[in-house]
Order: structure tokens, then sequence, then C-alpha cells
């Protein structure tokens, strides 16, 4: 028989949303109704893929340069660090992020929204983080943008991330918000964390040593991924 | 404990970005070991086919082993079509050691599923239908007490076909149910 060995380290109650969150309406018919099985760690959840620079190549670590011109709207850098839970950076794992462009409008077929596209901005890019955990993008400021989840809701002003790390358990996907913005405190997708700081902590901070004079703003966002336990036992 | 970032779901609008052609094949190394399809469907609680998800496989190779090679990256990526539909082309994985000492899982594929709806993704497991003795003893489907819900992670070979009989790969298929009935077991690892 086996027993239950935590090889990866496990989110802390409330840290993480549960699916079964009603106020947000897509979970209505897609969220399942039984409880997740507890399984042991193994070598399965425990190891994960690897990148290198070809592939997905070549990096788009700077998305205000997609078309002829430059992207309108105001220029962000968004940089910060993947790290474990002990504080480890994980570095050249994969990182995508996309994202609505300044009139909060996507690049993609399903998006009905009456506000102009870009033809300058695409909104995706992706970069490996380098030995450190550090990553650095630049991009503009994403708009908030309506949607029907129930009458006249608007989504925050957000950019979603797509991060590896260094096992299957450690796969993230989340999204990052602005600091000071109203709609946040209306926002389902936001509020479905119980947990009021590590809401919170998607939120990212301005901080003026990152933003460059006459260019562009700078906000840090630092993504703690689940790391191994010390003493993985069992796989 | 630290402090984790959480997760947030991935939305509608997530193809023009993550969508990456041919990470849904992972033969194109030329890896070594039985080529293999699988095929399958997401749907909703309604039945209806979930035309906004994404999907991600992570596996053993032939040997059995997960360190990365130049031939086979064990990592890949699908969206579904407009029903819901996806497809990976992959080779067998071999049998994997543990959990503990002396243990041998059957050999699986790890599945995680995004999309819209879903806060926080789903992990899963495929397991092949055609490995009755090994999936008998694997310690992950033996820990599941609920026939059904072990059932739902075995994915049936499908007969052979004319296009089968000319030595296309088998194809194994596993539909993902994310709510119901039939609903799929998924994992809180």
């Amino acid at each position: 028989m086996t027993t239950l060995t935590d090889a990866i380290e496990r989110p802390r109650p409330g840290e993480q949303p549960g699916n079964d969150f009603p106020a947000y309406t897509s979970t209505h018919k897609r969220a399942p109704k039984r409880p997740a099985l507890a399984i042991a760690h193994t070598l399965t959840e425990a190891t994960g893929p690897a990148f290198g620079l070809d592939s997905p190549a070549p990096s788009t670590a700077d998305l205000t340069r997609h078309g002829a011109g430059e992207a309108l709207g105001q220029r962000i850098i968004v940089a910060g660090r993947v790290l474990e839970g002990d504080g480890r950076p994980v570095g050249n794992t994969l990182l995508e992020l996309w994202q609505a462009n300044a009139a909060g409008r996507y690049v993609h077929e399903a998006d009905q929204h009456d506000a102009p596209l870009d033809p300058n901005f695409l909104g995706a890019g992706h970069t490996l983080t380098d030995s450190d955990g550090n990553f650095r993008f630049l991009t503009i400021l994403p708009g908030a943008y309506p949607w029907r989840n129930s009458y006249n809701a608007w989504r925050p002003a957000h950019i979603h991330f797509s991060v590896f790390g260094r096992s299957v358990a450690a796969r993230l996907v989340t999204q990052m918000y602005f600091p000071g913005d109203p709609l946040l405190a209306l926002d389902p997708i936001y509020n479905s964390i119980p947990d009021r700081d590590a809401r919170e902590r998607l939120i990212s901070r301005y901080d003026p040593e990152l933003s460059e004079a006459e260019y562009a703003l700078g906000y840090r966002f630092d993504i703690v991924l689940r790391g191994r336990n010390a003493t993985p036992l069992g796989l | 404990m630290s402090n984790l970032t959480s997760s947030q779901t991935v939305g509608p609008f997530f193809k023009f970005a993550l969508n990456r052609e041919s990470w849904n094949d992972l033969t194109a190394g030329g890896a070594p070991g039985e080529r293999i399809r699988i095929v399958g469907r997401v749907v909703d609680g309604d039945g209806a086919g979930v035309p906004d998800a994404m999907l991600e496989i992570w596996q053993a190779d032939a040997s059995g082993s997960y360190t990365p090679s130049s031939d086979f990256r064990g990592f890949g990526r699908a969206n579904t079509d407009d029903d819901g539909r996806f497809e990976f082309h992959t080779v067998r994985p071999g049998a994997v050691a543990g959990p503990g000492p002396g243990l041998v899982q059957a050999p699986h594929i790890a599945l995680t599923v995004f999309a819209r709806g879903l806060l926080h993704h789903l992990i899963t497991r495929v397991y092949f239908g055609d490995r009755a003795d090994d999936n008998a003893r694997d310690p992950v489907l033996t820990s599941i007490a609920d026939p059904a819900a072990r059932a739902s992670l075995i994915a049936p070979r499908e007969p052979p076909s004319g296009a089968a009989a000319s030595g296309e790969p088998p194809v194994f298929r596993f539909d993902v149910i994310l709510q119901g009935e039939r609903e799929t077991a998924f994992f809180d690892v």
C-alpha cells in the first residue's frame, strides 16, 4: 500500500481557488462536482518538461513592436522573479503572457467587444527566466473590458501568465492585476481566492526603480511556485 | 509553508497566444517506441463539446524515463476544436517506478486541462485499455475506491479500422467529462 507523501509542497488552505464558485457563471456547467482525489506524489507529478531557447522560438519579451509601428497605449515594464516557496529561483523556465490591448480588446476571433484592435499590438509574448529566475517584459497597460458574467460586469485590467516551474505539480496559470483598480472588489475571478493575502499577491506593485524616465512605468510581479520538499520520500 | 501564487482561470481568449501548432505531436524528434494516438473530447455538464479548452500532457518515454532527451521531450499541448475534440500523437510510455521501493506504475500519461470556467486547472491520468494486468496492479488506480472513477481513467483502444490494418498507430480514446454522471476522476496533487 502507498502512503501519501508530499514530494512537492502543498498550498495552504484558502490560497488556491476551488472550482465550485457560482459567482463566476462559467463554472456552472464546467466545474467538476466531485472532490478531486488526493494521490501520493510520484515521479509523474514531481518531474516536468524542460524548455530550451529553441522552443518556442524566438523569445518575444517586447510586445510593443509587433507591427510596423509602435503599439498604442501606456508603455509598461513588467518584471519579476519566478521562485519556489523556499526562495530558490526557478531559472530557465518558460513564461508565456497574453493580454488585451489598451482599449480592452483581445486579438481573438471570439472577442466581440466593440473596442478598436491595434494593428501594432498582438498582446502575446513569451520568454525564459534567466538563471536567477528573472524575467522582464515591455508591453502596454491593458484596458478593462466588459463581460457577460452579470449585468454591466467589467474585468479589472489584467495580464495572463502561464508558468511551468520544475514539476507538473508546480504548473501555474494566473492573472496579474494593477494596484488601485476599483474593479477588483467586484470581480468574481479575483475574489474566488478565499485568502485575502493570497488575492493581494496577484496585484503587481508600482516600482519607480523599474520605471524608465520619459519612457515607461514599471510594475513588479514575483511568482512563487510549489517547490520540492526537503526530503521527498517514496519516489 | 510559504506564500504561493494563486491560480486564475485561463479565460476564453488564449489561443492566439498559447496555441503552438506542432506541440500536440511528440514524435517529431524520432523517439523510439510504439507510436500511438490519443484522441478525445472535452464535454461540459450538458454534454456539449468545450471549444475553448487547452490540454497538456506529460509522460515518460518508452523506457519509462522522465529525463528529457533530444529525441523526446515528454510534453505536449493541444487545443480543442469547435466540437471540443483534441488529439495527441506520441509514443506509448513505459512503466514508471514508484511511489516507494518495489512499486511500479502502469504506463500512463498525466493530463492537465485548462478552460474558461476552471479557476484552477484539472489534473488527471490516461491509462491504456489494452494493459489490464498492469492497470490492476497500479498503485494510483488501486487507491481509487469507486469503480466508475477508476474506469474513467482508462482509455479504450479503438477497434482497428481500415487505416489501422494498414499499419497506422493504435488509437486510444480519452474523453474528459467535466461534470455529471460520468464525470472524469480528477486528482488533487
